[in-house]
């Protein structure tokens, strides 16, 4: 019997894959056969053209919205005969300029990422630190509890039929709207410093990471459940052998949005908040004051930030996928 | 059918109300400070009051989400159309689109409110960059999901590329391309809510929120939140519904059995 039902278990994904459309099949095998960082190099030189041609209508779109605001300038200095070429460059080194050229934001990240101290307000990296301390914490906080609720509904029925479909619906809500006020909640209680801002990055990490996590859960197919119930698996059992493991894939997938969402959570909630300092704080002053180079420099700084704790992630998931034998 | 959506329904109301209950009775018998978590029937009676308000709120902001999100999901679409065509397209703008997807695209929103104004138009621009890209990476997927058979049998037809795309690809990949209009209706709430906090007429859901959490009149901030809720989950529902009538034909839909 149990000859049978492990035979039965090997032709699960056998069986499934014959069904499998012969492109997707396809693919698979070409994955397998380490044609995935082939496929990458391949990307390597249409991205950066694409990318080299963004900032070319980068440049002319700074040309096109700052010269009328140059031309003002000169206007009021009172000079008169410019030639066009002066204009250019006076528009691409404007110091409130409509739109900053690419230079300007790269010349103001040196300024304020390399050569300012790391402990001076001014510098972004101070501000970068700030918002990645809220990003982190509120990230751990919001994916333990979206995993434990994951676990809670997969387990409990009951659970299922009431929480799953709030749970669905409160995706529909722009959770966001709550972050000035879960701010001002928390200081009545004197938490303040990053803590209510690690809340509202864990708010709206958690959501995500709960959805995928009970859709990763629930992936394992009858098959295997059944074959978990002929070994006489308990439930802790079938839960660690195979809806954990089983749901690895889905576990990584949330946790990128999830942390992508805890970033935006973080930033949302220094603009609410400026006086603590973070990049959110930095794009509020940049508005404030009119500097945009300061904004996009924040602005990039956020995102670069961002690409890396999702690139990190993603790193996780391919070794981890790796070492579990899923071919990637 | 309907005793069954009834009974679908049924725990999920249940629960709902539950918490309310609870909620009441914990705020009045525990003596919760009024600034920190008003009485759901305070909330209400303040909803009640206030309709004026609200309504204006309401149409100010809802117009900056409407045009924002027509503009970024038709653009998604139509540039997704354009460089499906070409390979080296798609393999230079998807992985910037995925990139740009996972990126704090809301903090465009101060750039947004210095170029296009206070009024609902930078709103919208803000809406427009947050909607875009989710739409394209999806409408590109969804534009290779017609399986190789169809595709072939198109071919044997003689079907030239624009009658392939509109009587196949594009109803092919209408799941995918609904699937980034769900996703975009909260997007598009969230971009108009944080942009009007980067500056707005006195006027709009995001712009109550922010002035009233600093004047502490909190049961005024929830009846604000009450409404960008309603809002969120009827403009959600709507497209959901259309998505329903469109793709009828969709196995999610077909399984049902209704």
């Amino acid at each position: 019997m149990r000859h049978f039902a492990a035979a039965l278990y090997d032709a699960g994904p056998r069986l499934k894959a014959n069904f499998v459309r012969p492109r997707a099949l396809r693919a698979t095998f070409s994955r397998e056969a380490g044609e995935g960082i082939g496929a990458r190099m391949k990307n390597v030189l249409p991205v950066t053209i694409v990318v080299a041609a963004l900032l070319v209508v980068w440049y002319v779109g700074a040309l096109v919205m700052n010269t009328p605001l140059q031309r003002d300038f000169f206007a009021n200095a009172g000079v008169t005969n410019y030639s066009a070429e002066d204009l250019a460059i006076a528009d691409l080194n404007m110091e409130r300029p409509k739109l900053p050229a690419p230079h300007q934001i790269v010349a103001e990240l040196n300024k304020t990422v390399l050569e300012t101290a790391p402990t001076s307000k001014r510098s972004l990296v101070y501000h970068g630190l700030i918002t990645l301390q809220e990003t982190l914490l509120g990230f751990a906080i919001g994916s333990a509890l979206g995993i434990a609720l994951a676990i809670l509904i997969v387990n409990v029925k009951v659970l299922e039929k009431s929480l799953m479909p709030w749970v669905v619906a409160s995706q529909t809500i722009p959770i966001i709207a709550l972050a000035p006020m879960i701010v001002v909640i928390l200081n009545q209680f004197d938490i303040t410093g990053i803590l209510p801002k690690a809340v509202i990055a864990a708010y709206l990490s958690f959501f995500p990471v709960t959805v995928g996590m009970v859709k990763g859960l629930r992936s394992p197919d009858p098959l295997q459940l059944d074959l978990m119930r002929t070994y006489c698996a308990t439930r802790a059992q079938t839960f660690l052998k195979l809806r954990a493991p089983a749901s690895a894939p889905f576990f990584f997938a949330s946790m990128k949005i999830g942390v992508a969402a805890a970033l935006v959570g973080a930033v949302v909630a220094e603009v609410t908040k400026s006086e603590d300092g973070g990049l959110g704080a930095r794009l509020l002053a940049g508005s404030y004051y009119g500097q945009t180079v300061q904004i996009w420099a924040a602005l990039l700084t956020a995102a670069a930030l961002s690409a890396t704790l999702v690139g990190l992630i993603g790193l996780a998931d391919r070794i981890v996928s790796r070492r579990m034998g899923f071919a990637r | 059918m309907n005793a069954r959506s009834a009974a679908d329904l049924a725990p999920p109301a249940l629960f709902g109300a539950g918490v309310l209950i609870v909620w009441e009775f914990v705020v009045r018998g525990f003596g919760v400070p009024f600034v920190i978590l008003p009485a759901p029937s305070v909330i209400f009676l303040r909803l009640i009051h206030s309709i004026p308000i609200l309504a204006a709120d309401f149409v100010q902001t809802i117009q900056g989400v409407i045009a924002g999100y027509v503009i970024g999901c038709g653009a998604g679409v139509l540039v997704a159309i354009l460089i499906d065509r070409s390979q080296f397209l798609q393999r230079g703008l998807l992985p910037l689109g995925n990139l740009v997807s996972a990126l704090p695209i809301v903090g465009v929103a101060p750039i947004m409110v210095m170029w296009f104004g206070f009024d609902w138009q930078s709103k919208a621009a803000v809406v427009v960059v947050m909607t875009f890209f989710p739409m394209l990476v999806s409408a590109v997927a969804g534009l290779s999901s017609a399986g190789a058979m169809e595709r072939d049998l198109m071919k044997t037809y003689g079907a030239n590329y624009g009658q392939t795309l509109r009587q196949l690809r594009l109803p092919a990949a209408l799941p995918f391309i609904f699937n980034a209009l769900k996703i975009n209706t909260t997007l598009a709430m969230i971009g108009a809510i944080v942009a009007e906090f980067f500056g707005t007429p006195t006027v709009g859901m995001g712009f109550r929120i922010s002035t009233e959490v600093g004047r502490m009149s909190i049961d005024m901030v929830w009846a604000t939140i009450v409404v960008a809720a309603l809002t969120g989950s009827l403009f959600y529902g709507i497209v959901a519904l259309i998505e329903r009538r469109v793709t009828f034909w969709h196995a999610s839909y077909r399984q049902r059995g209704a």
